[in-house]
């Protein structure tokens, strides 16, 4: 317990760059999915291609081969590329490189969820939007985006869960999160259960609160939406 | 007064102007409504033509639905337009309003031409979007699934369009809102949801919605024919209380009760083609086209 104590600033510490590569990732994450989601509906076959590609390949590889991928892969290209426009070294940030690579991942699994929604919003809802002089914009902004939205919540949460938990492989590439200092703290005090509970209950912690979140999110836009009683 | 000169006048999306908008039709309305109540009919406009469609053809493919029809309506004119399902009559409706794209012929709204130009996929579209809008706002429709905004009471689903289509101030289109809820005889539903209401509260909330745009004519898409028997009676006594009020209407429907009471201009559309068209009272009571006869007699039964 002494050395829980001893070492709580630091796993704290950690347990904040989990969030930062969770939230920022998480933004990446959603904003691909929207821009897959719109590529997979639009009319251009090459837009199509291009993202089931992405999706396909993405949804295709376990997220730590592709983290390892970016992280060493990356470098060596990064590396050759530097070489011949004879520029001064760059080194991969563990930090951008694990939020770039979940954001990436994640992308994937957004776009799929936000296709999803957007084919589930009522077609006729839309077209009364246009018959009343709405802009496509508007239209978008309006009516399509708050419904996609409700139908959307549900995979953005489970997403989200996913995501938050898969921060973890960050601690492959030498990033300390709370996992790689927990890992660390283990090994120092030879008390490794101690510290891989900790790391559990904050991390518990972490999705129980987004869990409250986002069931008042639910709340918020499935107004209008008869529910089931039994 | 003279509809057409101001409709040429105004332009959405134009703040300095849209005082214009919305104040050119309030007029009209108002004439009209001073007209009934004065208990004369509102001749003095009713010859003022509001939407005009000239031989108008739309295929989809190598199947044409449309095959040339053509109509026009004044002030107070309420047209049923009446055929078989397939008959291509929606398609003519949704045409007025450019929710489809015709493939060609002239559609003219308060006396002006809709200029037209060709998409890639050669049907014709609005070439201004202004103009688009502009039509739009001053057709409204209402749709045979209601098409109400399901996130949205019923409330906001009335003053949406007022407020971010036309820029009316809140207060003018909660007014509004309020009028037409209570004309229709919803109001009391008002922070309701779509989805906790019956079919027909749905579509008169959906007439209140196109009434609050206050546009010079009403498109009805069989707004009858996704509702129980018991519900369509509440709709149809709505829709010919705005009949009897002067509202120019366009009603493609497959009540002939309503066809036959309430509007004076029936036609009969066939395969894309207009067979028969006049009067209700003569057309539905001695139709000359053997089409005809086999339609209504299908019909009353």
């Amino acid at each position: 317990m002494d050395a829980l104590i001893e070492y709580s600033p630091s796993l704290l510490g950690g347990a904040w760059v989990t969030l930062k590569v969770a939230l920022l990732s998480l933004v990446l994450a959603v904003a691909s999915g929207l821009l897959g989601a719109a590529c997979k509906l639009s009319n251009l076959l090459p837009l199509r291609l291009w993202t089931m590609l992405y999706t396909t390949i993405v949804r295709g590889v376990p997220d730590l081969v592709m983290m390892l991928l970016v992280f060493y892969g990356g470098q060596l290209l990064l590396n050759e590329v530097i070489d011949y426009f004879e520029w001064e070294f760059i080194e991969i940030n563990p930090f951008v490189a694990g939020v770039l690579t979940i954001g990436f991942i994640f992308g994937a699994y957004f776009t799929e969820t936000f296709r999803g929604a957007f084919l589930s919003v009522s077609a006729g809802q839309l077209e009364a939007g246009r018959a009343y002089g709405m802009t496509s914009w508007q239209v978008f902004l309006r009516i399509m985006f708050p419904q996609m939205l409700r139908y959307a919540l549900p995979g953005i949460g489970n997403n989200w869960l996913v995501l938050l938990k898969s921060t973890a492989i960050v601690s492959m590439i030498g990033l300390s999160d709370m996992t790689s200092l927990a890992d660390q703290a283990g090994r120092s005090t030879h008390q490794p259960f101690t510290f891989y509970l900790a790391v559990c209950v904050l991390y518990l912690a972490m999705t129980a609160v987004s869990g409250w979140f986002l069931g008042r999110l639910t709340t918020r836009y499935n107004v209008g939406v008869r529910e089931a009683n039994v | 007064m003279n509809h057409a000169a101001t409709f040429d006048r105004i332009s959405v999306g134009d703040p300095h102007n849209s005082i214009g908008l919305h104040e050119a039709p309030q007029d009209a309305l108002n004439d009209v409504r001073s007209a009934v109540t004065q208990g004369t009919a509102m001749n003095h406009n009713a010859n003022v033509e509001q939407v005009r469609v000239e031989d108008l053809h739309k295929s989809y493919g190598d199947n044409e639905v449309l095959k040339g029809v053509s109509l026009s309506a004044n002030s107070g004119d309420v047209i049923s337009i009446i055929g078989s399902s397939g008959s291509g009559k929606s398609t003519w409706l949704r045409c007025i309003n450019f929710l489809e794209n015709p493939t060609s012929g002239r559609v003219v709204v308060g006396g002006k031409e809709v200029g037209l130009t060709r998409n890639r996929k050669g049907d014709l579209v609005v070439a201004d979007p202004k103009q688009l809008q502009l039509i739009r706002t001053r057709l409204s429709m209402v749709f045979q699934h209601f098409n109400l905004w399901s996130h949205m009471t019923v409330l906001e689903n009335v003053i949406e369009a007022p407020i971010h289509v036309l820029g009316l101030p809140k207060a003018e289109a909660l007014e509004r809102a309020e009028r037409y809820l209570e004309r229709v005889g919803v109001w009391k539903f008002r922070d309701a949801y779509p989805a906790h209401m019956s079919g027909g509260q749905q579509q008169r909330v959906a007439i209140a919605r196109a009434l609050a745009m206050e546009p010079s004519v009403l498109l009805f898409d069989e707004p009858t024919s996704a509702l129980d028997p018991e519900l369509v009676g509440e709709v149809l006594k709505v829709m010919r209380s705005l009949a009897e009020e002067g509202r120019t209407m366009l009603v493609v429907t497959h009540e002939m009760g309503f066809a036959r009471e309430v509007s004076n201009h029936v036609i009969f559309v066939h395969r894309g083609r207009v067979e028969e068209q006049g009067n209700p009272k003569e057309v539905l009571v001695r139709p000359q086209s053997e089409r005809l006869q086999q339609f209504l007699s299908g019909n009353l039964k």
